[in-house]
């Protein structure tokens, strides 16, 4: 090792510091902002350094670095919170291509390759075109490109094992000698492709929070691979540490809806549910509500939950629901949003939502802190939630959400839901809450609805 | 004996990356994934130092659009983490 390669891998070692408090920083909400500057700077002094390399080709560097810091750029400041989730799943996937194309150039230029870079070249490649492919899926999923719901076929894990046996044979053969298969090499490339998209289309649109986690921890594992083929440790770091918050994620995800990893990637969960709960939950009359009355009820309660689910990101209600929270608290109310771990479509989604429309994270209050203290709640007001909420994942053990952890809502005094219909939720299932004695719905588009609301509450001060 | 060495990185990191992440509060969900999503764009720095004058024209190609998808997972992650991350903010006193 000469000096200036020494001096730079001294510098990654700064970097992986960097990374590593960066991270932790990102632990606190006082602090997360300055942690993730500090782990951006960590990747300029990795950057930066990297660039004295001798006998680099600063041509095509430069062009390639300022076409993806434009669109980079352009798509981070142009994105809408409300489809944050897309962007990530987009990002993400070049991330992971990136990773595939790195190996295939290192291979292309150095094809005489041992046995265990060999293994790393074609783990790196492979894990990194599953990332870019399953990304791609995911994002054409969460924009509605293609249709959210689960796609299963029948014998799709029959299809999906035959396609990893093709992938393990063929990198035994490629393993065996590198330089001789090319065409190897590229089959796996397309197999790895074709497998991203054949294990993430039969993953419905409301677990998409764990495949998301998934997925980034891919892209982390993909990049750790590119690190062992090109000795790098500072890939092996990030990539690592990358790794282990995806795994971390998913797994408190797959948690938070009492399920398994394998039973949400292998399930088909959505499509099947629809036909096992036909007659299932018990049906009831629904009290509807118009906006005075809801007015009423909210006018003189002391505690109000709101609580958030995918349905406020589709109508864009975190700003109306946010006014109508300030108006309570003006009005004498103690106001909290209750967030359920996967409500939305990306771990975390509702709180990044509500940050948007200045929601103070204070007032966001997670499921196991507000469930204990939820008999003391005057109302619920539910903005286009549905399973999260479901009595039934509590008391009915013939329910395919039995065992999730809800917000328990139907314990409060009086809940609001407010739906556009009364049509199911993600998991097909009708909602007993909707049908209990202290519940009112509250009919129509969430934002119009909270809209009217906030109209009452102004009128009547006046 | 290094790809023992550089296992052995591997390993250490895996074990660093759970004991950081597992303290993150769900609010800080969907920033912690964004911030990460950059780091993993850290595929970068290998697609810079294996583009090399001496390549020939296949990997150019290959490694330009590997520096040039990486550099959109690292810019646009740290951008639109810090856009989130922005608007977090601790109830101010004006409010209530």
């Amino acid at each position: 090792m000469n000096s200036v390669s020494l001096a730079i891998n001294f510098a990654y070692v700064i970097s992986a510091g960097l990374f590593v408090f960066g991270l932790k920083m990102l632990g606190s909400p006082a602090t997360a902002r300055r942690g993730n500057l500090l782990s951006a700077v960590g990747m300029l002094l990795a950057i930066v350094v990297t660039l004295f390399y001798s006998g680099l080709d600063y041509k095509w560097i430069l062009v390639g670095m300022a076409v993806g810091t434009v669109i980079g750029l352009a798509a981070a400041y142009k994105v809408e919170m409300t489809s944050m989730p897309e962007m990530v799943a987009l990002f993400n996937g070049f991330g992971g291509i990136a990773s595939l194309l790195l190996a295939w150039a290192e291979y292309h230029q150095h094809p005489e390759l041992s046995a265990f870079i060999a293994i790393v070249t074609l783990l790196s490649a492979f894990i990194g075109g599953v990332t870019f492919s399953g990304s791609m899926i995911a994002f054409g999923k969460l924009s509605e490109i293609i249709p959210g719901k689960a796609i299963v076929f029948s014998g799709q894990h029959i299809v999906n094992g035959l396609i990893l046996l093709v992938a393990v044979g063929s990198g035994i053969l490629f393993t065996m000698n590198p330089a001789g298969h090319y065409e190897i090499f590229l089959l796996l490339v397309v197999v790895s492709l074709l497998f991203g998209v054949t294990s993430v289309i039969p993953i419905g649109g409301a677990d998409m929070p764990v495949v998301i986690s998934l997925l980034n921890s891919y892209s982390g594992l993909a990049a750790c691979a590119a690190g062992f083929v090109i000795h790098n440790n500072i890939l092996i770091v990030a990539g690592a540490l990358v790794g282990a918050s995806g795994i971390i994620l998913t797994k408190i995800m797959c948690k938070a809806m009492n399920r398994s990893l394998a039973n949400v990637l292998f399930s088909g969960f959505g499509s099947t549910a629809q036909v096992a709960s036909g007659g299932g939950a018990e049906q009831g009359e629904v009290r509807p509500a118009t906006a005075e009355d809801v007015y009423y009820i909210l006018e003189a309660a002391d505690s109000v939950a709101i609580v958030p689910g995918y349905g406020l990101a589709v109508a864009q209600a975190q700003h109306v629901a946010q006014e109508l929270g300030e108006i309570l608290e003006q009005n004498g109310t103690e106001v909290m949003y209750a967030i359920h771990p996967v409500a939305g479509r990306m771990p975390g989604h509702m709180n990044v939502l509500l940050a948007e429309a200045n929601v103070p994270y204070d007032q966001l209050v997670e499921m196991d802190d507000i469930n204990p203290r939820m008999d003391s709640i005057d109302v619920c007001v539910v903005v286009g939630a549905n399973d999260v909420v479901n009595p039934a994942a509590l008391n009915d053990a013939s329910s395919p959400i039995y065992g999730m952890p809800i917000i328990e809502t139907h314990r409060a005094k009086t809940v609001i839901v407010l739906k556009r219909s009364m049509s199911a939720g993600f998991a097909g299932i009708q909602n007993a809450l909707f049908f209990n004695t202290n519940t009112r719905m509250y009919f129509g588009d969430a934002k119009a609805k909270l809209q009217e609301l906030v109209a009452q509450f102004k009128e009547s001060s006046k | 004996m290094e790809a023992v060495f550089l296992t052995f990185v591997f390993v250490l990191s895996i074990f660093l990356g759970f004991e950081l992440i597992s303290k993150v509060p769900s609010t800080l969900h969907t920033p912690l994934m964004s911030g990460s999503n950059a780091i993993s764009g850290i595929t970068l720095i290998g697609s810079l130092a294996s583009l090399r004058a001496d390549n020939v024209k296949v990997a150019v190609i290959l490694g330009t659009l590997a520096v040039a998808l990486a550099t959109v997972n690292v810019v646009g992650g740290y951008a639109v983490t810090d856009r989130m991350l922005e608007m977090f903010k601790k109830k101010d006193g004006g409010a209530k």
